[in-house]
């Protein structure tokens, strides 16, 4: 029982970062219908931000907000110079746009900070919270991680539900054309939704570099990877759906190294991927719309 | 018939040059290829002197060099001057190659000393074999680079001054038996890393050979983050130590989460660990209570270490590193040769490596075993405080 409540905690603050990139992925899904692959290399840009802002001195917050400050901008950036010429596009076009801005945030970090991995400063010193004898054991940062993610998970829901961007980000991701009509400015609303997104990732990234305390320009690949299967089993587009989906995959990775084979770790979550598209496209959260012919 | 016309003008060529090479190498020695240069004994180092392991290859020439400066002051060899000859192979197996074939072709070294990584040895390995000229590497750890994988062979020519990468593992099973009095173990391995792989395995096979039990066996990959499921799982096992034979980046995060998971055990390792990186990254506390093996350590007490230490900062300004070590044995081992063959024939300086038996180097006393690989000591490094201080010597 000590071992899968451990195993539960594990879980829950890996699951805890999936969801805080999975938010990002699917919230520019449900506005422009673009699986946006370059947010796992947001995510590691804000991790950079924060590191860079550690060392020289700032605390966790303020460190935390400026990363989340610089990468919304990148993010609004990026949509604006790769992504909206290409609106009127085939799909395809800017899903590989968005692959190429990938490999570019990736190498450009590569070619500007170097290959080798960074380490942070020891921001707060690490308390250990023991509970059954010592068979579970709780460390302040998982506490941090999971509070602040549970934290701008809400302030999203706030942002979507009772603000007048909230209200324009839905208008726009239900009918774009519609939206329009009605005086929204649709281009202010998917910036804002990139935005979002963006500062979210860069949470998340700033999260990671202090709970595992390495970070590498590579670093946004698999997260980014595993962040969009959460995205996808949530039900992409659908906001709850990306933080269910994220700490549910979080937990079953724990799981499957816990108790089957660390190996197939990845695999099962990817299979995951699989059987969701096959037996629920729209996953968990998600309800089949018609499409409009 | 196009092809058949065309492999004759190859076969053709082939010979001529062949004839042409025979020419140039003169003709006054008859056994060799290679005829040294009438005052000096040319030895050829092939080593990293830029790119991605520039560090190791500087070093070990510093090491070398070291050597041949004392052999030399001292008259050099049966009267003969030493000339060393080290190139640059920009950490590339294909540019060893390159480098490899301009030592004996151009410079006609007697013998090559180098590479410090197997990768590049691999590169020249074909090369030496050919042209029968031999190769001793400083710190190439695979075991393929002294034996042919197709065939389990000894490669004749080729030699190594450090021991390999299965002797580790099994250093660290006694180690924990014998030293810490630990009678269960936890494996925890790189699945991508050749090197991780076989230290687990012979570490495995020796600590259950010797009444040890591995409680727990289990895998990761290289640019994992996140270890705390699968250590949540050892941890239920209750093992008395656990071993993590992989390179420094998992290796820190793996120990600063167990330590997390509060995982007091000691946690062990190969010099794959040794890197400052390591520090960094799980933090100076949390590497408390570790040990890995490795080559050397600059603090073992032994009179030889100290005086090599002493006579490499005195003429490098830096405290030598494992590689400078090695770089010095290997020049030591095969100045021993040299000595011992006595005139500079390819066939007569191998066998004398063959040979070699109870050489004084500053990691221990080497004698080859029948693959070519040194047999010798290996000592324990303790991380107290983020600091490498030597624990101990375990003998083979």
């Amino acid at each position: 029982m000590d071992v899968f409540i451990q195993q539960l905690i594990n879980g829950l603050s890996l699951g805890s970062i999936y969801a805080l990139i999975a938010l990002g992925y699917t919230m520019v899904y449900g506005i422009i219908r673009l699986i946006n692959f370059a947010h796992g290399d947001v995510y590691m840009v804000g991790a950079y931000v924060g590191f860079w802002a550690t060392t020289q001195g700032w605390g966790f917050l303020p460190a935390l907000v400026l990363s989340m400050v610089v990468s919304a901008i990148l993010g609004v950036v990026i949509e604006r110079l790769a992504y909206r010429r290409l609106r009127n596009s085939p799909k395809i076009a800017v899903l590989i746009t968005a692959i190429g801005v990938s490999f570019l945030l990736e190498n450009g970090g590569v070619l500007a900070l170097g290959a080798k991995i960074r380490t942070f400063p020891n921001v707060f010193p690490e308390v250990q919270y023991h509970f059954f004898n010592g068979a579970v054991v709780i460390t302040n940062r998982q506490l941090v991680i999971m509070v602040v993610t549970t934290l701008l998970m809400l302030l999203l829901q706030y942002v979507v539900h009772k603000t007048k961007t909230g209200k324009a980000m839905r208008a726009v991701s239900h009918d774009t054309q519609a939206a329009m009509l009605m005086g929204i400015n649709v281009d202010n609303t998917i910036s804002a939704t990139f935005a979002i997104g963006s500062a979210l990732a860069a949470a998340a990234g700033v999260l990671v570099g202090i709970y595992y305390n390495a970070i590498n320009p590579y670093m946004g690949i698999m997260p980014g990877l595993k962040a969009f299967v959460a995205a996808v089993v949530g039900g992409i587009g659908v906001i709850p759906g990306a933080f269910v989906g994220g700490i549910s995959l979080g937990v079953i990775e724990a799981l499957v190294s816990g108790y089957g084979q660390s190996l197939y770790r990845d695999a099962v979550a990817f299979a995951l991927l699989i059987i969701i598209l096959i037996v629920k496209p729209s996953g968990l959260f998600g309800s089949n719309v018609r499409e409009k012919v | 018939m196009k092809w058949k016309k065309g492999i004759a003008a190859v076969i053709s060529l082939a010979f001529s040059a062949s004839l042409l090479t025979a020419c140039s190498g003169g003709g006054d020695k008859k056994t060799s290829a290679n005829p040294a240069p009438a005052d000096a004994w040319v030895i050829g180092g092939n080593f990293e002197l830029s790119g991605g392991q520039a560090t190791f290859g500087k070093a070990a020439v510093n090491g070398a060099q070291l050597v041949f400066d004392e052999i030399n002051a001292k008259g050099g060899i049966n009267g003969k001057q030493i000339k060393f000859v080290a190139l640059d192979n920009k950490s590339e197996a294909t540019e060893s190659t390159n480098v490899a074939s301009k030592l004996i072709n151009q410079e006609k070294a007697v013998a090559i000393l180098g590479c410090t990584t197997s990768g590049d040895t691999l590169g020249m390995v074909q090369m030496a074999m050919d042209k029968k000229v031999p190769v001793l590497s400083t710190s190439a750890t695979n075991p393929k680079v002294t034996v042919d994988e197709k065939t389990s062979k000894t490669n004749d020519y080729i030699f190594r001054a450090c021991f390999i990468d299965p002797f580790q593992g099994t250093v660290m099973a006694n180690f924990s038996l014998n030293n810490l009095n630990k009678k269960t173990a936890a494996i925890l391995t790189d699945n991508q890393a050749p090197y991780a792989k076989g230290l687990a395995q012979f570490y495995k096979e020796a600590f259950t050979k010797k009444g040890g039990q591995i409680v727990a066996d289990e895998s990761y990959v290289t640019g994992d983050q996140d270890f705390k499921a699968i250590l949540t799982k050892i941890r239920a096992t209750n093992p008395d130590v656990l071993y993590v034979p992989g390179y420094y980046e998992e290796v820190g995060k793996i120990v600063k989460q167990a330590r997390e998971l509060g995982m007091n055990i000691p946690v062990m390792g190969g010099d794959g660990w040794d890197s400052p990186k390591l520090v960094e990254i799980a933090g100076a506390s949390a590497l408390n209570n570790t040990f890995f093996s490795n080559h050397y350590s600059s603090e073992d007490k032994d009179p030889i270490v100290q005086d090599f230490v002493k006579k490499y900062k005195a003429k490098y300004n830096e405290v030598p590193d494992s590689m400078a070590v090695l770089g010095y044995d290997g020049a030591l081992i095969l100045v021993d040769a040299l000595k011992r063959a006595g005139e500079p024939s390819a066939e007569k300086i191998k066998e004398a490596l063959a040979a070699t038996k109870d050489v004084q180097t500053v990691t221990g006393k080497i004698s080859y075993d029948e693959f070519h690989n040194p047999i010798k000591a290996a000592a324990i490094i303790e991380m107290k405080d983020g600091k490498q201080t030597f624990k101990d010597k375990v003998q083979p």
